[in-house]
C-alpha cells in the first residue's frame, strides 16, 4: 500500500466524521497548546533571569576572602584568615590570559553638593570598572589612576545621584563630598536599573584604596577578574588559585567563577520549564484519553468495513497501519494546531504585557509535535490491534 | 482446481460444540458454474467462508490450484485472497465514504499496485460495467443494481480466478436481480469458477452444478446437461 492511498483512506474517514474528527483534534491541540505556552512562558523566564544574572559580563571570575570549612581541634594560627589586598589585585594583574583586575568594596555614605544631601551606596572599584564589566559610562570616563593608594579622589556618580544632587546641570568637573571628602566628579554611567535589588543608579564609584579609608576597612571585600572569552574558567580559576595561596601560604579564600554560577542557574531553571511542561503534558494525556475512545468508537462502527477490507485481501497489518495512521494523523494534525494556538496565544500575551517574557525554543514546538504522534500511536494501538485480530467472518456479518 | 479434504468445521457456541461443516469432499474444475442451496444453517455460508479462505477447517485439507492453502499464515492468505478469489455479499458491502471508482480500486491499492496502472484498469471496468457516468458517486447516491455492479466490479478488479457470491440479488428487486445474475454468468466466458450461494431455486437451477447442503453435509450433488 502506498503512503498517499493511506492518507487518501484515512482522510476520507475524517472528512466523513469531520465534528467529531475535529474535537477529537481539539483535544490534543489543547494540551499541546498549554504545553507550548508553558514552556515559552517558562523559558522566557530563564531568558530573562539569565540576562539578569550575566548583565555585568560571563567572563569573570571573583575571589572573595575566607574559606567556609570546618576543622578538628584548635584552629589557631591556621584559622587566620589573610585579608584580601590591593597587592593582591596586583599580583592576579599578572597572570595569564587575564584581562581586568578591579579591586572591590562596598559601603554607604553620605553624599552632598551644594547643599543636597543624600545617603548613598558607595562602591570601591578599580580603573578599568566599566571595561570589565558591562556597565557604560554615559559622560566622562572612570578615573585613569593606577589601583593603589596614592590614587586620586576622584569619583564617577551614578544617573539617579546627578539627577538628584545635581539636578540635571552637567556634574563633570565639578567638586562634591562624599562622606566628607571632596571628590571630583569625572563621568556619569548609563542608567541600568535595579540589578537584584542593587539600584546601581544611586551608587558612586570611588577607587577602591579612597573606598578603604573612607568607610574605615582594612581590606577588599571581593576582587574581580575578567579573562579572555576563550579561554576555559576553569584554567583561569587554577592559574588565581595557585598565585593566591603562593601569596597567602594557603587557601583561605573563595574563587566564585560567574560561568559555574550561570550553569547552575541555569539547570535549575532547564527543570522549571520541564515542571511546567509536564504539567502541560496532563492536558495532553486527555487528549490521548480522547483519541483512544474515538479510535475505539470508529472501530466497532466500521467492523463490517474491516471484514470487507480482509475479505478483499488486506493482510492483518494493513488494517492494523490503517487505523494506527488515523490515530496518528488525527493526533499530528490536533498537535499543530496545538502549536498554532500555544504561539499565537504566547506571542499575543508578549504583546499585551511587553513585560513578561515569552520565548519558544523550536526544539520545544518539533518535541511538542513528535509527542502529539506519539500520543496518537500510543492511544491507536489498542483499538488498531482490536482491528486487526477480528475475525474476518464476524467482522463481515456485523451490521 | 479447488479441493476440500474431509473438511470439518465445528464451531463452540456457549459450552456446546456445533458442527457447520461435517466431514466435506468437494472437487470444483476451473470455469464450472456452481450453485450451493439449503436452508439456513445447512452450512452454505460457512462453505462460501472456507471456499474464501475467510474461515479456516478445524480438521481436514484445503487445496486451490494443487497447493494446500489451509495451512498458510495470514499474510499468506491474505494474498491468496487478494489474487485469486473475489467476494460479493448480499449486502454489497461497499464503503460509504469512498465513491464507486474508489470502491473498485480498494483491492489494487491494498495490493500495491501502482496509480496509474489502477486508474486505467478502474476505468475500463467502471466503462464494461456500464458505471461511468457513476464513478464519482458516492454508494448511497447508487440505485442498489448500481451497487452491487461497483461490488462485482470490485470482486473482479484483481482478475480472481474464483468468484464467491453469497446471495447477491438477494437484496435486489427481481429485474435487477436477473440483470445482475447475467452480468456474474458473462464472467464465466472468461473462465471464471462461479459459485453462487443462494435459497431461490430458480436461480440455483441456471448453474450447471448444484449442491444441496443440509445440516454441514452435501445432500446431493447434480451435474445438469448443457
Amino acid at each position: 500500500m502506498y503512503l498517499r492511498d493511506l492518507i487518501t483512506l484515512t482522510s476520507s474517514s475524517f472528512l466523513t466524521y469531520r465534528m467529531r474528527s475535529f474535537l477529537t483534534g481539539l483535544g490534543i491541540a489543547i494540551g499541546i497548546a498549554a504545553v507550548i505556552l508553558l514552556t515559552s512562558i517558562g523559558e522566557g523566564l530563564h531568558q530573562f533571569m539569565l540576562a539578569e544574572f550575566s548583565q555585568f559580563g560571563t567572563n569573570i571570575i571573583s575571589v572573595q576572602p575566607g574559606k567556609t570549612q570546618t576543622q578538628g581541634g584548635n584552629v589557631g594560627i591556621f584559622g587566620s584568615v589573610r585579608p584580601l589586598t590591593l597587592d593582591d589585585a596586583d599580583a592576579l594583574r599578572r597572570l595569564q590570559y587575564v584581562q581586568y583586575v578591579i579591586p572591590g568594596l562596598v559601603g554607604n555614605a553620605e553624599v552632598r553638593f551644594e547643599g543636597r544631601t543624600r545617603r548613598t551606596m558607595v562602591l570601591g572599584e578599580g580603573r578599568d570598572f566599566s571595561k570589565a564589566f558591562t556597565m557604560k559610562v554615559q559622560s566622562g570616563g572612570f578615573w585613569t589612576d593606577e589601583d593603589n593608594e596614592q590614587a586620586r579622589a576622584q569619583a564617577v556618580i551614578g544617573s539617579k545621584i546627578q539627577q538628584e544632587l545635581f539636578g540635571g546641570r552637567n556634574p563633570l568637573g565639578q567638586y562634591m563630598r562624599i562622606g566628607g571628602q571632596r571628590y571630583r566628579v569625572v563621568g556619569v554611567m548609563e542608567s541600568k536599573g535595579q540589578i537584584l535589588g542593587m539600584d546601581m543608579d544611586d551608587a558612586v564609584f570611588i577607587p577602591a584604596a579612597r573606598a578603604m579609608e573612607l568607610l574605615n576597612r582594612p581590606s577588599l571585600m571581593e576582587v574581580n577578574v575578567s579573562y579572555r572569552a576563550d579561554v576555559p574558567a576553569d584554567t583561569v580559576i587554577r592559574l588565581i588559585r595557585e598565585r593566591m595561596i603562593e601569596r597567602h601560604g594557603r587557601e583561605d579564600f573563595t574563587i566564585i567563577s560567574q560561568e559555574q554560577a550561570l550553569e547552575v542557574l541555569s539547570s535549575v531553571l532547564d527543570i522549571i520549564t520541564f515542571a511546567v511542561a509536564a504539567l502541560g503534558g496532563i492536558s495532553l494525556l486527555v487528549g490521548a484519553v480522547g483519541i483512544l475512545t474515538i479510535m475505539t468508537m470508529a472501530v466497532t462502527e466500521r467492523t463490517a468495513e474491516i471484514g470487507l477490507l480482509r475479505a478483499l485481501g488486506a493482510r492483518e497489518k494493513q488494517v492494523l497501519t490503517l487505523f494506527l495512521s488515523e490515530a496518528m494523523i488525527l493526533s499530528a494534525l490536533g498537535g499543530l494546531l496545538g502549536l498554532l494556538i500555544g504561539v499565537g496565544i504566547a506571542q499575543g500575551l508578549h504583546l499585551l504585557f511587553p513585560a513578561l517574557p515569552v520565548h519558544t525554543p523550536w526544539l520545544y514546538a518539533l518535541l511538542a509535535e513528535m509527542t502529539a504522534i506519539t500520543i496518537g500511536l500510543a492511544a491507536g494501538v489498542v483499538p488498531a490491534m482490536r482491528a486487526a485480530k477480528l475475525d474476518p467472518v464476524e467482522a463481515l456479518h456485523a451490521e | 482446481m479447488i479441493e476440500l479434504q474431509n473438511v470439518c468445521r465445528t464451531f463452540t457456541v456457549g459450552d456446546q460444540q456445533v458442527a457447520a461443516l461435517r466431514d466435506i469432499n468437494l472437487r470444483l474444475d476451473a470455469g464450472e458454474y456452481i450453485s450451493i442451496m439449503g436452508p439456513s444453517g445447512s452450512g452454505k455460508s460457512t462453505m462460501l467462508n472456507m471456499l474464501g479462505l475467510l474461515d479456516r477447517p478445524t480438521s481436514g485439507t484445503y487445496l486451490l490450484d494443487g497447493g494446500n492453502v489451509s495451512d498458510l499464515n495470514d499474510e499468506q492468505q491474505a494474498r491468496v485472497r487478494r489474487e485469486k478469489i473475489g467476494f460479493v455479499f448480499q449486502s454489497f458491502h461497499l464503503v460509504p465514504r469512498l465513491t464507486a471508482a474508489q470502491n473498485v480500486e480498494l483491492p489494487m491499492i491494498l495490493a500495491g499496485i501502482p496509480a496509474e496502472e489502477r486508474r486505467a484498469r478502474v476505468q475500463e471496468l467502471m466503462q464494461n460495467y456500464g458505471l461511468a457516468d457513476r464513478a464519482d458517486h458516492k454508494p448511497d447516491q447508487l440505485s442498489g443494481g448500481q451497487r452491487q455492479r461497483v461490488a462485482i466490479a470490485r470482486a473482479t478488479v484483481m482478475n480472481p480466478t474464483v468468484l464467491l457470491a453469497d446471495e447477491p440479488t438477494g437484496n435486489l428487486d427481481r429485474n435487477t436481480g436477473w440483470e445482475v445474475l447475467k452480468l456474474l454468468e458473462g464472467l464465466l466466458e472468461r473462465g471464471i469458477t462461479l459459485v453462487l450461494v443462494t435459497h431461490d431455486a430458480e436461480i440455483g437451477a441456471r448453474a450447471q452444478r448444484c449442491i444441496h447442503m443440509l445440516d454441514g453435509r452435501i445432500r446431493s450433488d447434480e451435474r445438469q446437461a448443457g
